[in-house]
């Protein structure tokens, strides 16, 4: 059972990681990393959605049929997406306020929906919450990556507002790496996008060679 | 019917009543969080444009709807004390680089801008987002201009021949919001006498 977890923890954060192995989720991925904030909240909004959907589809996995199972997912993932979304508004406004925008794009995300049919159909409560989980948080890293590159080159500046998503506590992430209006604007824009998810799958191609990893195209590895 | 095809669809019809509950129950239970937080950011932004020390009356609750050149209705908050109608503060909307920019303008009875704040945009991180005040003072500049000054043909952004700053790599969301501006002190020196008329 350990190694069981260790594996779902690794394959999500790292070797099947659903940015930088699957592929997945490149909606959110390329809109919303202009800042490693944005990224960071969309992550995270991302990882609460995949982890609870997860856990409510393994749940209920003995019922629902085969032929209807997508819909049945989609209406899952919809319903805690909305449960977030409402609940987000009523009780933690000012993070509702930097978040809003992204909430309702979870849904569109194939993500959550392809972690539900490759794992959370097949597998026990506690392991597909654990998937769900650490898929999202391997999300979240990489898109905090990607806005972070993003964000040092266009703008200078290195999780700008951190304190509206996470608190004024957090004031401290803030940094101006170098002066405003030097920014390569190319890298906030949507072309900047692309250039650093590559740059990112080349250093993680990279690093997997050099460890003496098995090369997996995108998609094809699964549970 | 077949009788698998009624399975599927009564499987499918129990998830969605289930989750169907789930989400109204939710809804019911922050419904009314919700509509306070709206009234909340309305007086919050309310008071972004309306200095505190000129009103005696809660802005947010006493306003009028006054009808614009296009022949929409503007929701008119304003501002009295002592009976005697001190600023007002209203709506307005402009052009931007990734669609509506929606702003609030605050107008003292003598046509001087109070103050102007950005309420909802979608324009590029980082470079359109700069009327945000969180992340540049350029919105603050507007404070205390009036159509007189400067003179009306300068409301523009430099480039345009104007005297307003655009931002370096973005110039359409500034132009946006200046031109906004000045069409809303526009519309308060049209309807001036209907909006600062003693109660």
């Amino acid at each position: 059972m350990a190694t069981q977890y260790r594996q779902i923890v690794r394959d999500g954060l790292w070797d099947n990681n659903g940015v930088l192995a699957q592929m997945l989720g490149m909606c959110p991925t390329m809109a919303m990393t202009t800042s490693a904030t944005n990224g960071l909240g969309m992550g995270l909004a991302t990882a609460f959605v995949m982890a609870t959907s997860n856990l409510l589809i393994a749940a209920f996995r003995g019922y629902i049929t085969r032929e209807v199972r997508i819909p049945v997912y989609i209406l899952i993932i919809a319903a805690m997406v909305t449960v977030v979304d409402l609940s987000l508004n009523a009780w933690m406004h000012e993070l509702y306020k930097v978040l809003g925008l992204f909430i309702p794009l979870i849904v569109s995300n194939c993500l959550p929906l392809g972690r539900a049919e490759v794992f959370a159909s097949k597998e026990p409560v506690v392991a597909s919450f654990l998937d769900g989980l650490f898929m999202g948080i391997g999300f979240t890293a990489a898109l905090t990556t990607i806005g972070a590159m993003r964000e040092i080159v266009g703008s200078g500046t290195l999780f700008a507002d951190a304190h509206l998503l996470l608190g004024p506590a957090f004031q401290f992430m803030e940094t101006r790496v170098f002066p405003a209006d030097c920014g390569v604007l190319v890298a906030v824009l949507p072309p900047g996008g692309f250039l650093a998810l590559g740059l990112l799958l080349a250093i993680k191609r990279k690093l997997d060679i050099r460890a003496g990893k098995p090369i997996v195209l995108a998609g094809a590895h699964s549970f | 019917m077949n009788p698998r095809t009624l399975i599927h669809a009564l499987v499918l019809g129990a998830f969605c009543l289930g989750f169907g509950i789930l989400v109204a129950t939710t809804n019911l239970f922050t419904k009314d969080e919700i509509s306070l937080r709206a009234v909340e950011d309305l007086q919050t932004s309310l008071t972004q444009v309306i200095p505190p020390g000129i009103h005696d009356n809660n802005p947010a609750k006493d306003s009028v709807l006054v009808k614009n050149d296009a022949g929409k209705d503007v929701t008119v908050y304003r501002a009295t004390k002592d009976g005697k109608v001190t600023g007002v503060a209203y709506e307005i909307s402009g052009a931007g680089y990734g669609g509506e920019i929606r702003l609030i303008l605050g107008v003292a009875a003598d046509g001087r801008i109070l103050g102007v704040r950005a309420t909802e945009f979608k324009e590029t991180p980082g470079l359109g987002d700069r009327i945000d005040p969180a992340k540049s003072d350029w919105i603050t500049r507007f404070t205390s201009l009036s159509l007189a000054d400067p003179p009306v043909d300068k409301w523009k952004v430099k480039k345009d021949g104007g005297v307003f700053d655009q931002f370096s790599g973005a110039t359409i969301t500034p132009r946006g919001v200046v031109g906004a501006i000045k069409v809303g002190l526009e519309f308060f020196a049209a309807h001036k006498a209907q909006l600062v008329e003693d109660k």
